[in-house]
């Protein structure tokens, strides 16, 4: 079980019983530069400080006790939504409230602020950040599957190398870990938009609104005629990473599945899945509510896409 | 810049305006703004629950948005505006039409969630004067009321949105 889920629980395992952080020093760097520097220096020994929604908590149960914090909160040049290319690139400390309310977002991602409008609660997002998310990499979190699904990029930078992007499936590697190395700053994300006749949906289940999910699920699916011509499926909560139904969404294309063959073939093939159960779902429970989610997702993006003439 | 320039220090002299009120004081670093509040100021209408952003009774506003106070270190307010459930009610000392139709309503028992509550509130009517009561539901999800089951809280809420209490 996880460390958030240790605490989500409410009350300290292991013996753990301070609830105030250990003593650090902190840093504040004013620009990127500086945050590299202060990387380069206090290496494996300091934590950065993004949104703190994550982290604070690992700290006031002492669970984590680095010996240097450094802050972004003063580097105005991380945080901010703008377009690139065909797509959109968000710094990586844009608040998840930011993204939830950007304009721009609803109207060419949607599925983005859908899926941070599940995050926890209003007074989480207005700290937590994208990249924080991102970086923390908890199996339940909805960034994570969200821009796996997207194909999103992550733009890293470490003193003395140039910036250098990360595909979303290479980024994240197991349980709470990234590729991301104690000198490297997740710089932001680059967001490709996906093409516009498509459907999307996600959709999540947790016992109560806010909380952890116990399964997630975001799909996009084009439609020709009443044949799927393109599908993307990422299911999370199963194990330690959001999963990617690449075979599947090869066959459903290659074979022209109509709505019907594509929900029945996406619940087997969610039900073949290795899952991992915990104190709050079974691996058995967690493998059935993938498979209804599946079919929610499924059938509301395929009502969302533009249904193109063959 | 050289990295030596960077001070890595255990306090920090931070500058924050408190419900109107500009301070400088110097701070350990790793005390959580909860604390500064209800130890440091004396504010102890904060409420501080499970230390881990869960339970919504340490919520206060940071430039008029709820914030969890036990999820923010002291230093990372420097600069900006706090609003604590001290500082909503009126000039003289009165209460505010939130607290009062909470009061009316017995919106609150033990009282412990409610001043998270209230912020909540605050920040949500300040942008939307009359949001639907899903909104508002939305808004009280992200606080854990063990006494009053909600209803009333609902209630008092509506009160106010309808145009039954005062103006502030």
């Amino acid at each position: 079980m996880h460390l958030s889920r240790l605490m989500f629980l409410g009350f300290p395992l292991g013996g753990v019983t301070s609830t105030k952080p250990p003593a650090f020093a902190y840093v504040v760097p004013q620009d990127v530069p500086e945050v590299l520097a202060a990387l380069a220096r206090y290496g494996g020994d300091a934590k950065l400080l993004a949104g703190g929604q994550s982290l604070i908590p690992l700290l006031n149960f002492r669970l984590a006790r680095p010996s240097v914090l450094i802050s972004l909160n003063a580097v105005a040049e991380l945080a901010g939504i703008r377009p690139e290319g065909a797509g959109v690139y968000i710094g990586a400390m844009t608040r998840q409230r930011a993204v939830e309310r950007s304009a721009l977002l609803q109207e060419r991602l949607p599925i983005l602020p859908a899926a941070v409008r599940h995050i926890a609660h209003i007074p989480i997002r207005n700290r937590g950040t994208i990249g924080g998310s991102l970086a923390h990499n908890d199996p339940a979190a909805e960034l994570p599957l969200v821009h796996l699904l997207l194909e999103a990029e992550c733009e890293i930078g470490r003193q003395g190398s140039p910036p250098r992007r990360v595909p979303m499936r290479e980024f994240l590697v197991t349980y709470m870990t990234t590729v991301l190395e104690p000198e490297d700053l997740l710089l932001g994300v680059y967001l490709p938009y996906p093409p516009k006749d498509l459907g999307w949906s996600f959709a999540e289940v947790a016992r109560r609104s806010g909380d952890f999910a116990l399964v997630a699920a975001g799909c996009l699916v084009g439609r020709s005629g009443d044949v799927v011509d393109h599908l993307r499926l990422v299911v999370g909560g199963l194990g330690p990473l959001p999963i990617r139904l690449w075979a599947l969404e090869r066959q459903a294309v290659e074979e022209r599945w109509p709505l019907p063959t594509l929900l029945r073939r996406a619940r087997e093939a969610v039900a073949e899945l290795e899952a991992e159960g915990d104190l709050h779902a079974s691996a058995a429970v967690r493998r059935h509510l993938a498979r209804e989610l599946c079919s929610v997702v499924l059938t509301e993006a395929w009502q969302r896409a533009e249904r193109k003439e063959v | 810049m050289s990295v030596d320039d960077l001070q890595a220090a255990y306090t920090r002299a931070i500058t924050v305006t408190v419900n109107g009120q500009r301070l400088t004081q110097e701070v350990p670093v790793r005390l959580l703004l909860s604390d500064f509040l209800r130890q440091t100021l004396g504010l102890t209408g904060t409420h501080v629950g499970c230390e881990h952003g869960v339970c919504g009774a340490c919520t206060v506003l940071l430039d008029g948005e709820p914030v969890r106070s036990c999820l923010l270190l002291t230093p990372e307010v420097d600069g900006h505006s706090l609003t604590t459930i001290e500082g909503i009610g009126g000039p003289s000392g009165g209460l505010h039409p939130l607290q009062e139709s909470f009061r009316r309503h017995f919106a609150l028992q033990c009282g412990f969630c409610t001043p998270g509550i209230l912020l909540s509130l605050y920040a949500l009517l300040a942008e939307e004067p009359k949001p639907d009561e899903a909104t508002v539901r939305e808004v009280l999800s992200g606080h854990l009321c063990r006494c009053t089951g909600y209803a009333s809280i609902l209630r008092a809420v509506a009160a106010v949105t309808d145009g039954e209490g005062k103006e502030p």
